[in-house]
């Protein structure tokens, strides 16, 4: 286990009195954006935890997102739960979603595994339009949730206590995330992605490493996609096509596969990008999209994650191997 | 001269500062009122668009909305006003749709919203507006539920309503072919059961001997083969047939060549004659109905039309990248004008509250590329613009108008 040195305990802390700091200087629009990056930076440590520790690729996470956000809406709406006890239901439903797909998904490999949750992403948002669960998801009307209002003793307006309300739960699944990863099950998360018959030989058990680590990574994209429904008040299928997936393995590839500070960086990326994109070109956003996506991958191969590490360790005159994974 | 007239302009404007100083901010009766988004030069109007993602054919609607508020402004603008239009692209995604409206209202501060596209992105962002207050205007989608202004008093919609469109075939039917035995094909969501419930509305207590079969497919059905086959088995000789182009093709091809050949009614979202009629084939499609209430500029009849000439002028000297081809440059450069008309009407109020307030109160609005004869109407208790339409018949070349102009009923 590699604890933290002073240097990376101060420049935590910093992080964080920032990100408290700066709702109060911004307009409501922009803290709602913020918050959307937030959720984004669940969702991509998830993915991060399969893909980049696991070396497990998922093109269908987008639909965990659903997953977990109509966990949220159709709590809230139907049922009227409170929206603070719809998040951990919702992480809970898509945990054993994850591990049952993770399951039968184990008997494939890298780009048979590619496909088949490419499937699950492409099938999701037609599974939420069907008939017999109608009642529930509202069919491609959606569902429209009530945006919450912040306790009064806070004095906070909606957008910025949803904001430090995502903000809480970024803090305990990055503490819980930078424990597992760095600890023994994520060793062993890493020795599966690297030399899967060495681990298996040094006594882990692959398959249950692999089953879980998928579960785990639906929990955390689940939980991301209800606090983004949340802040967002409404869920549609139209909302959570093939692309939402493709889009957040750009995110985690964006920001630094097995990285667990990329996951912000990725979160950046995707929430802003489109817009700039947007800005420059109408006629032809996506073209603009991709320039800057291979300029990216060109001049940081490693992720922003990586590009930032070995900047740091350049600068201190160190070995770049010496930058921990 | 124009110096001195200068100094009269400073000195009043000076005098009517004090004035409304004086009077505490008291509303000054001939003084201009701005809201949020307008000023003595600019009003700005703000819109989301799929520029990106599956709907991106519709794009085209926003730059030609763009291109025609160039124009306007070249010509001096309204009220002596420019119109800045902020079209920003949401790829058809909801949650995309709620971030850039939000940032429309709360950072640019647009006076308000026109033509947001599509079902579900405005499904996302009605409550939100409505709460805001934010004028909603001409929403580029056919659902009726745009239309209601009690419990969403700023969101007025743009098409011909779904509900109208099935009411005006059940109209004509009970007028032209009152003993039809109708057989219905619906695609099974929001659109189609609106549709259906228009028709339903329509032919009132009549429905019920009139319609003997209905049935419905889902999205994701591969065909709807065996749909067409129960609906030829139940006796029917009139078929209602709400479907989205690939089916509303199939659905042409399999009418036809099952043998059943009844009196096809075609919805207007599958009445395109290249994404639909020609892959379907047209020999197929001849003496099918459907509705129409603007020109189109692929019908030879309008070929010298004065506002087809001024658009297509319009089209090559503002937006020469356009397809003039292309039904949704003409449906753009429409909702322009009606917004045009909208802000004209404001005069010098230009607060969320008027605009809102004009645009429930166009009266017989005659616009040169809708068909002849229609008008549209709004009022505070009828956000619909559109309460007639007229019926086209496919020749199999072209649609060719027929009959009259049908109305809806009053709702």
């Amino acid at each position: 286990m590699v604890a933290l040195n002073r240097r990376q305990l101060v420049g935590l802390a910093l992080v964080l009195v920032l990100a408290c700091a700066l709702p109060f200087f911004v307009a409501n629009y922009r803290v709602f954006q913020m918050t959307l990056v937030l959720a984004y930076a669940i969702a991509l440590l998830g993915l991060n935890m399969l893909t980049g520790y696991n070396g497990q690729i998922s093109l269908g996470h987008g639909a965990f997102y659903a997953i977990g956000a109509y966990t949220a809406a159709i709590l809230m709406d139907k049922a009227g739960w409170p929206y603070w006890a719809t998040v951990p239901v919702a992480g809970a439903i898509c945990f054993a979603a994850g591990f049952l797909f993770g399951l039968p998904a184990l008997r494939l490999e890298g780009l048979y595994l590619a496909l088949a949750t490419f499937a699950l992403g492409v099938a999701m948002p037609q599974i939420l339009k069907h008939k017999a669960i109608e009642h529930w998801t509202g069919g491609v009307q959606g569902i429209t949730i009530v945006k919450p209002d912040a306790p009064e003793w806070t004095g906070l307006s909606q957008d910025r206590w949803l904001y430090f309300f995502c903000l809480a739960w970024v803090l305990v699944l990055f503490v819980l995330g930078w424990n597992l990863l760095r600890g023994r099950i994520g060793r062993a998360m890493v020795a599966v992605r690297d030399q899967p018959i060495a681990a298996q030989a040094m006594g882990v058990n692959t398959a249950m490493v692999k089953s879980l680590t998928f579960g785990v990574s639906a929990l955390y994209t689940g939980v991301a996609g209800a606090l983004a429904a949340i802040a967002v008040q409404f869920v549609a299928p139209d909302s959570f096509n093939f692309l939402l997936s493709i889009t957040l393995l750009t995110g985690v590839v964006i920001g630094g596969l097995a990285s667990i500070s990329g996951a912000f960086f990725g979160a950046v990326f995707i929430q802003f990008v489109p817009n700039v994109a947007d800005e420059i070109s109408k006629a032809a956003p996506w073209a603009i999209y991709g320039i800057v996506l291979i300029a990216f991958m060109y001049a940081m191969p490693t992720g922003v994650a990586g590009f930032v590490r070995l900047a740091r360790a350049r600068l201190a005159r160190r070995r770049a191997g010496q930058a921990v994974r | 001269m124009s110096q001195h007239r200068t100094r009269i302009t400073r000195r009043t404007a000076i005098g009517a500062g004090v004035a409304v100083a004086a009077l505490g901010g008291r509303a000054f009766a001939q003084a201009a009122k701005y809201g949020p988004g307008a000023s003595a030069t600019e009003i700005k109007l703000g819109q989301t668009m799929p520029y990106s993602g599956p709907a991106s054919a519709y794009g085209t609607i926003g730059k030609v909305e763009q291109a025609y508020f160039k124009m306007i402004n070249d010509n001096g603008g309204i009220n002596g006003r420019k119109v800045n239009l902020i079209s920003l692209d949401d790829g058809y995604s909801p949650p995309k749709t709620v971030e850039q409206v939000r940032r429309l209202v709360e950072q640019d501060e647009v006076l308000a919203l026109y033509q947001t596209l599509g079902t579900p992105s405005n499904s996302a962002i009605h409550k939100y507006v409505n709460a805001k207050k934010v004028p909603h205007l001409l929403l580029a989608t056919g659902a009726t539920k745009w239309g209601d202004p009690k419990d969403y008093p700023w969101t007025i919609g743009f098409n011909l309503t779904y509900q109208s469109e099935g009411q005006i075939y059940a109209k004509w039917l009970l007028k032209n072919k009152p003993n039809a035995k109708i057989g219905i094909l619906y695609q099974n969501d929001d659109y189609g059961k609106d549709v259906l419930k228009g028709v339903k509305d329509g032919l009132g207590a009549a429905g019920a001997k009139m319609i003997v079969k209905e049935v419905t497919y889902e999205v994701t059905d591969p065909t709807i083969d065996s749909q067409i086959l129960t609906l030829q088995s139940s006796g029917a000789d009139t078929f209602i047939d709400i479907t989205t182009p690939k089916f509303g093709a199939q659905a042409v091809r399999k009418a036809y060549d099952s043998g059943w050949k009844p009196l096809h009614i075609l919805n207007n979202v599958s009445a395109s004659i290249g994404s639909v009629l020609v892959p379907a084939g047209v020999e197929k499609a001849v003496g099918a109905i459907t509705v129409a209430y603007y020109k189109d500029q692929n019908d030879p009849q309008w070929k010298d039309d004065p506002a087809m000439l001024e658009w297509r002028a319009f089209m090559g000297r503002y937006y020469r990248e356009g397809d003039p081809k292309d039904n949704s440059n003409l449906y753009g450069y429409l909702t322009a004008q009606v917004m045009t008309q909208i802000l004209k009407q404001c005069g010098n109020d230009l607060t969320r509250e008027n605009v809102m307030r004009q645009a429930a109160n166009l009266k017989n609005l005659k616009l040169p590329l809708l068909l002849p004869g229609m008008v549209i109407n709004t009022s505070p208790n009828d956000y619909f613009l559109f309460d007639q339409a007229q019926l086209q018949r496919f020749t199999g070349t072209q649609w060719q108008l027929f009959g009259e102009l049908i109305s809806t009923d009053s709702r």
